[in-house]
């Protein structure tokens, strides 16, 4: 895969440190994602990259550092310390490592409440039953259901999600993840507990999102063969520190990484 | 046995339990989003009442009839409510949100004695007479011994009012937003649902809701004072408890068994120990069923 010739920078983290106590989760790490990219984080266990998520999208506030964004057409933002449905509005938006869908709700209604931060008919319309309230109730169940026939669960939607397989689970969190109009999206670890067939699909997926609705997506993942075959460029982190960035090829070859994070694997 | 006094005793029950089940919903509702319990709930009930009554006293003067000062009565002391449901969690919870669990429940207790006394000095500690609004109507005649006319406006008026908080939680956007919070409020900010907005909005709900019971009840035992909301709020607490705290359709059972529960001790043994019922209930409920009748025992998250 060919590196794509860089456009606007979208997130520019630079200096992310976060501490708890004493422990340096995070150590002065930076990052930077391209429109259009699909940038990987890998490292070991343990290596911060879920703090980082945490830290970027608003779960923690950051110790020191910088966490700039620059959502397209519109005026870029420091978001260090913002609430996360605030930073969620203006445009990132991501899953969780271990699945957090809404689990007494509908297919349909999970990604329905995606649309919640774009929506805005008050209790008021609702009881009124107004015609914004019905506009935009169709809208929303319109968009919802693209967004399920995108990751194939076009015909589950009235199932509760708690009833979903594992896999559908994790592609659901996906389009919930897109309801919300991202111009980056977050996924912590969507490969983790899949099978070949499912890592294959999510694979297809996350690569056909890219190109079809413009996303830039950034992805922690332990599936190496699915981080080398997507990604345009990859972070290494190594006990909160970055120990290395570069396009596949270059951290395959880097000899830091393979210490730290291959060479483990290769122990193991 | 006389089945026309035990027919008697039920829908008196149901009345009862009916009011119980309507403040009853605004502890669940709150504790399944914050997991608190706002004991200064039974109080919003009891200011609800008491706006009602100046509001009341103020148009009946003006000729109006009594259905119709009722209703307007209604609407400001809904207002009211919801204004005091409102700046109570702003004041009294928000800044705990991220206290441990016992210091907003102190905050409560603190809140719910604040509003009490402040009603008694700013009104009056004696009781007052609420006045009869609802005129008996005709077609009521034939099955008055069973539900009187102020009954049936009370069924009537907490049917419809359950029915729109089912179709208001189900089917709106902020209803969504409100189960979501509820199943899990770290992923709801996620997914950009203002979290502190659906907050505000529950406590705005359930206080409307007790303030029509607050009305309701008035206007059925013709007296209010400034302590009605502890009683209030600690049998709809118990109902809350009964059906299953945090479960919707189960504060509006909890409430039902235990006015229906009450009414039937309270005509068949005695009177006198109507609440020593209601309480006795909730006991034995705890022990056979801790989680209450439609709760889930909860797994810990980890």
């Amino acid at each position: 895969m060919t590196a794509p010739s860089k456009g606007r920078k979208l997130l520019e983290v630079s200096g992310l440190t976060m501490d708890f106590g004493g422990l340096r989760a995070i150590d002065s790490v930076g990052l930077d994602i391209f429109e259009g990219e699909i940038v990987a984080l890998i490292g070991p266990n343990g290596a911060g990259k879920t703090t980082f998520f945490n830290c970027v999208t608003g779960i923690y506030e950051p110790t020191a550092g910088e966490v700039m964004i620059h959502p397209p057409g519109e005026k870029s933002r420091r978001i260090n310390g913002m609430k996360p449905n605030r930073i969620t509005t203006l445009g990132m938006a991501r899953t969780f490592q271990n699945i957090r869908l809404f689990p007494a709700m509908t297919v349909l209604e999970n990604v329905m409440i995606g649309r919640h931060c774009r929506t805005g008919t008050s209790i008021l319309d609702a009881i009124l039953n107004s015609r914004r309230a019905v506009r935009e109730e169709r809208e929303t169940v319109e968009k919802s259901y693209r967004l399920l026939k995108k990751v194939g669960l076009a015909d589950v939607a009235d199932e509760f999600s708690r009833n979903l397989s594992y896999g559908a689970q994790r592609r659901l969190e996906i389009a919930r993840a897109m309801a919300t109009d991202p111009f980056l999206l977050l996924l912590d670890e969507p490969a983790a507990g899949m099978n070949p067939q499912e890592t294959l699909e999510l694979d297809e997926l996350i690569v056909r999102i890219r190109s079809e609705d413009k996303l830039a997506i950034l992805l922690i993942e332990h599936d190496m063969k699915l981080v080398m075959s997507i990604s345009d460029r990859i972070y290494v982190m190594e006990y909160g520190k970055e120990i290395a960035q570069g396009t596949p090829r270059e951290i395959k070859e880097n000899p830091r990484v393979i210490e730290a994070y291959l060479g483990e694997e290769a122990h193991a | 046995m006389d089945f026309q006094y035990l027919f008697e005793l039920l829908c008196g029950g149901v009345v009862k339990g009916s009011i119980y089940a309507l403040i009853a919903l605004g502890y669940t509702m709150v504790y399944g989003i914050i997991q608190l319990i706002n004991f200064a709930h039974g109080e919003v009930y009891m200011i609800g009442a008491f706006v009602a009554f100046i509001v009341a006293g103020i148009l009946t003067l003006t000729g109006y009839s009594g259905l119709t000062v009722l209703v307007l009565a209604a609407v400001v002391a809904l207002i009211y409510a919801a204004a005091y449901g409102y700046t109570l969690e702003k004041i009294a919870y928000r800044p705990l949100r991220n206290a441990p669990r016992l210091s907003p429940l102190i905050s409560a207790i603190g809140a719910s004695i604040f509003l009490m006394n402040y009603v008694q000095l700013a009104q009056t500690p004696d009781f007052l007479p609420f006045p009869e609004l609802v005129a008996d109507f005709e077609f009521m005649e034939p099955i008055a011994r069973y539900v009187s006319s102020v009954d049936l406006v009370i069924l009537i008026v907490t049917t419809v009012t359950m029915i729109a908080l089912t179709v208001l939680i189900k089917y709106t956007r902020i209803g969504k937003a409100m189960r979501a919070t509820q199943q899990d409020m770290v992923m709801a900010r996620l997914v950009g649902v203002n979290v502190d907005r659906v907050i505000s909005a529950t406590f705005i709900i359930g206080s409307v809701l007790a303030a029509i019971a607050g009305v309701l009840i008035a206007s059925r035992t013709g007296q209010i004072n400034s302590a009605i909301g502890f009683m209030a709020g600690l049998k709809a607490f118990t109902a809350a408890v009964l059906g299953g705290i945090g479960n919707i359709p189960g504060a509006v059972l909890g409430g039902l068994v235990l006015g229906i529960a009450e009414t039937l001790g309270a005509g068949y043994i005695s009177s006198a120990y109507e609440d020593v019922f209601a309480f006795g209930l909730l006991v034995l409920i705890l022990i056979l069923r801790p989680a209450g009748l439609l709760g889930k025992a909860v797994k810990q998250k980890v």
